[in-house]
């Protein structure tokens, strides 16, 4: 379906190229997953498929690319659009209506399908994806999950043979994403869709996967293979995965139900273990968060209400909930960001909401979801040296702040151009060149490779223990269980639950990280379990 | 779904306001025509980021007001009237002959220099208020898909100033978020070249999108029709630009200006009507023209009409020398035409009825 032929792309001002002589075939009817370090071409090579690279990006194409036969050197995106859906990363820059609806029935109209037609695929489409109640709004008001949903609809009304996705599920909630990787694995048994996607959690869509792309990135050639032959080798694994290696289990497994029938011996050896009796910090008397009784409202919507919160230093507190459940609400109240309209946030006593300049950069900093956001200069290094002049810190701060989590950045690089992950780096380094007490991350981990993840979560880490508190809104429960001290589930706005990690982790099946699921004996409820693989190490060790 | 007046009456109302005002320096008739503009912005714009246009837009019109007027000014010369006071004549290298810095400051000088300036910032404020009320998004359904390059360079010019707007909030609240002034004249400037340079490439990025979607795809098309439509096109473009210029001057005679645009605008619709032969496209909920429509269009062509009638008939009284010094009171006819325009604030149905219910746009920061 998909053939790549010797492929090599190289943008216009770089001389190395992205894509290295590249050989690969996708074949009819596959779920193809494409994984690879930020930045090592995987936009690129989804982008390669429907002819936006080189026809939108610039750049030169060697070599041959052919989708169900059609050349993409003489075809333009727009010829291959009956043939290959794309959808990008950030769904909302490519939204080109003003009504769900309206977004869900584009391609077709392009496309000329007989309007009959595309009311009945819309419908189909709306219910599919769990769409119907959302078929008026305009898509920029809709919350990141359901925009995503909204994104894959408006490919899949067209009927296209090949579905490329980038990240499809990395601003989704636990729950959103199953839901969106189930309608996908229907596509491609019922209707023989390719479907080609890259993501960094590969522990939600690993199982899925028929076949896989391993970029290794820095000019070696791609890997492609079965999910089993990529995943012996690949320094990019799940949770499960690594759990296995430790364990040393073969074949390896790639889905919680595989490892479970292997891990009767280490659920044993785990169960002799002496309890690490879970240390949790003494728990300081000490303040940094006080939220009493907020509300946040938009018009006439309420984003959060009569929320009751506080935390000390050096505790990480996780915010958790669906898409759309109030967190970004209500960490940008906590910012100093939103406005209340009833309650109070104190921060060290002092409502954020009154602090200006250098004040309010000490006090709290926040990472906003989209860290473009934060960032308003045209080349890295301006922007480290703005940051170090509002915290009003020495010269070159920031700059050592960002080589600590991405080195690789240079300084005369436009912040535009830099990966997920990267500009996520910047805007962290932005942030905690001021030391604020309290730290605001929202959703940190969308576009993080796992050793990103891993860089991203021993440095949280270390900001707790130097009595800063952290504050994460994230769907990510693999993170959670690494890092956070506390978590806060929040529905329809209001804290529903509020405590320990396992205790909240392990309460559902959705939440439970994949390590908790494998070696949980009886039910998930049982106490001890460990969450990371790392614990599960650490155990193993101290026998 | 509640019923919206298509964007492209919007802009032609709003096209219509701006010929008015570009007939007229007369102040009293170009301040009506911008309160009709904020009239009908108030009681109809949109809910959507974009539906704040309009105040940028003014302020926009103030700073030229402003700078034409101490331009006026600064090179004054020697201007004949009413001498307010005579500022020392600065002498400028023999290269810059024909501009004097400094010179004798009359009251015409002023009030011309102002009127020519609120004409331009009407015009402007005109432009704004289509900015406010139109949806960029439903506007971009009626670019035709035949011309591609064209409908390419159309969505990037329709969605800058939106994108312009929605980015400038953005950014604004971010810049608290960091600690920052974010009013001011410090503050505008900080943000400028990126809230520019952000927009652009989010246009492009959109009509990357787009393209990907399959806007634009073509039929099996001939090659001589493809050289029949892009030389249509050229034609077209050449001559409603020549047509525009000599329409907008008013200095410029009639007979140059509208029967070239009229031709031009002729050649350009059988160039999209030969360029759609064969796309494919269809229509999902397409956008109708009713007697809303109709109505909001009319409202402003009236004034148009009139005003252009007037300013060929009596142009002292239109664009007044202000010698001798006199309250220059238009025709109460103009005046009540402009006023006509005023109905599409009743006329047009109410969209933020129909968008109360959604949430407004998460911006991290509530201005």
């Amino acid at each position: 379906m998909i053939n790549f032929d010797n492929v090599s792309i190289t943008y216009a001002d770089t001389t190395t190229p992205v894509l290295h002589r590249t050989n690969l075939t996708v074949p009819e009817g596959d779920l193809c997953l494409v994984i690879g370090a930020t930045g090592s071409g995987k936009s690129t090579l989804l982008k390669a498929i429907n002819g936006l690279v080189p026809h939108f990006t610039g750049g030169t194409l060697q070599g041959r690319i052919t989708v169900n036969g059609r050349d993409t050197a003489t075809h333009r995106p727009r010829d291959l659009a009956d043939v290959v859906g794309y959808v990008a990363q950030d769904p909302l820059s490519g939204f080109v209506t003003d009504s769900v609806e309206e977004e869900l029935a584009y391609t077709m109209e392009s496309l000329g399908v007989p309007p009959s037609v595309m009311r009945q695929r819309v419908e189909e489409v709306l219910d599919l994806l769990a769409l119907s109640h959302l078929r008026n709004r305009a898509p920029r008001t809709l919350s990141g999950g359901e925009r995503q949903r909204v994104a894959i609809g408006s490919v899949l009304t067209a009927h296209p043979r090949v579905i490329v996705l980038d990240e499809p599920t990395s601003a989704l909630d636990p729950g959103a994403a199953e839901e969106v990787l189930a309608a996908l694995q229907r596509l491609v048994h019922d209707l023989g869709l390719t479907i080609v996607l890259a993501e960094h959690r590969l522990e939600r869509v690993l199982e899925f996967a028929d076949s896989m792309i391993y970029l290794p990135g820095s000019g070696s050639p791609a890997r492609i293979g079965s999910p089993e032959e990529i995943m012996d080798s690949s320094p990019i694994a799940p949770a499960v995965v690594r759990l296995a290696r430790l364990a040393g289990w073969s074949p390896l497994p790639l889905s919680v139900r595989d490892a479970r029938r292997h891990a009767q011996s280490l659920r044993e050896e785990i169960a002799l273990a002496p309890s690490s009796a879970a240390a949790g910090l003494p728990l300081q008397q000490e303040r940094s968060i006080d939220v009493v009784d907020a509300e946040v409202r938009y018009g006439g919507t309420t984003a959060i209400a009569h929320v009751n919160l506080s935390a000390s230093p050096s505790e990480v507190l996780a915010i958790m909930g669906r898409n759309g459940a109030g967190k970004s609400s209500l960490l940008g109240a906590l910012a100093g960001a939103r406005r209340l309209s009833q309650g109070s946030v104190r921060i060290d006593g002092v409502p954020p909401q009154s602090l200006r300049g250098q004040q309010l950069v000490r006090s709290v900093g926040m990472v906003p979801q989209e860290p473009m956001d934060l960032l308003t200069y045209t080349s890295v290094e301006r922007e480290c040296a703005q940051a170090d002049n509002d915290a009003g810190v020495t010269h070159g701060h920031t700059a050592q702040l960002l080589a600590l989590f991405a080195p690789e950045v240079s300084a005369h690089d436009h912040p535009r151009d830099l990966s997920e992950g990267q500009r996520l780096a910047l805007a962290l380094a932005i942030v905690l060149a001021g030391k604020p007490r309290v730290i605001v991350l929202d959703e940190p981990t969308r576009g993080l490779d796992y050793a990103m993840k891993t860089r991203l979560a021993s440095h949280l880490r270390v900001l707790a223990t130097a009595g800063h508190t952290v504050v994460l809104a994230t769907h990510d429960v693999e993170l959670v269980a690494d890092v956070a001290t506390r978590v806060v589930v929040l529905a329809e706005g209001l804290v529903v639950a509020d405590g320990g990690v396992a205790e909240i982790v392990l309460a559902s099946p959705i939440f439970a990280p994949q390590v908790a699921k494998v070696l949980a004996h009886g039910g998930l409820a049982e106490k001890g379990i460990p969450l990371t693989p790392e614990s599960v190490a650490d155990i193993l060790v101290a026998r | 779904m509640t019923p919206r007046l298509h964007a492209a009456a919007w802009w032609l109302w709003a096209l219509a306001l701006a010929v008015t005002a570009s007939r007229t320096t007369n102040p009293l008739l170009l301040l009506p025509i911008t309160c009709v503009a904020a009239f009908v912005v108030a009681a109809r714009r949109s809910s959507a980021p974009w539906g704040r246009a309009f105040g940028y837009f003014v302020k926009l019109g103030v700073v030229i007001i402003v700078i034409r007027t101490l331009f006026a000014v600064i090179f004054a010369g020697s201007s004949g009237g009413d001498v307010l006071w005579v500022l020392p004549v600065v002498p400028l290298p023999g290269w810059l002959s024909g501009i004097t810095l400094g010179g004798s400051v009359s009251t015409q000088l002023v009030i011309g220099a102002f009127s020519a300036g609120l004409q331009l910032a009407t015009i402007l404020i005109c432009v704004g208020a289509a900015n406010s009320l139109a949806s960029p998004a439903r506007l971009l359904k009626s670019v035709p898909a035949a011309l591609y390059e064209l409908g390419v360079a159309v969505v990037v010019a329709i969605t800058f100033a939106p994108q312009l707007i929605s980015d400038l909030l953005r950014l604004r609240s971010v810049r608290k978020l960091r600690g920052r002034p974010t009013r001011g004249l410090r503050g505008l400037v900080a943000v400028t070249l990126p809230v520019i340079e952000g927009a652009l490439s989010r246009s492009i990025t959109l009509a990357a999108a787009m393209d990907a979607r399959g806007y634009g795809r073509l039929g099996d098309r001939s090659s001589q029709l493809r050289y029949l439509t892009a030389g249509l096109l050229l034609l077209s473009l050449s001559m409603s630009v020549i047509g525009i210029y000599g329409f907008l001057d008013a200095s410029a005679p009639l007979l140059l200006g509208l029967p070239l645009l009229v031709l031009g605008l002729a050649a350009g619709l059988s160039a999209v009507a030969l360029g759609s032969r064969g796309t494919p496209r269809t229509r999902y909920r397409p956008d109708t023209w009713e007697w809303r429509e109709w109505a909001t269009v009319l409202s402003a062509m009236v004034p148009a009409v009139i005003v252009s009638l007037y300013s060929a008939w009596q142009p002292l009284l239109m664009s007044p020398t202000w010698q001798p010094l006199s309250w220059m009171v238009p025709p109460l006819l103009t005046l009540a035409a402009v006023l006509v325009a005023v109905l599409p604030a009743w006329v047009a149905p109410d969209e933020s009825a129909n968008t109360a219910k959604q949430l407004p746009q998460p911006a991290l920061v509530q201005a």
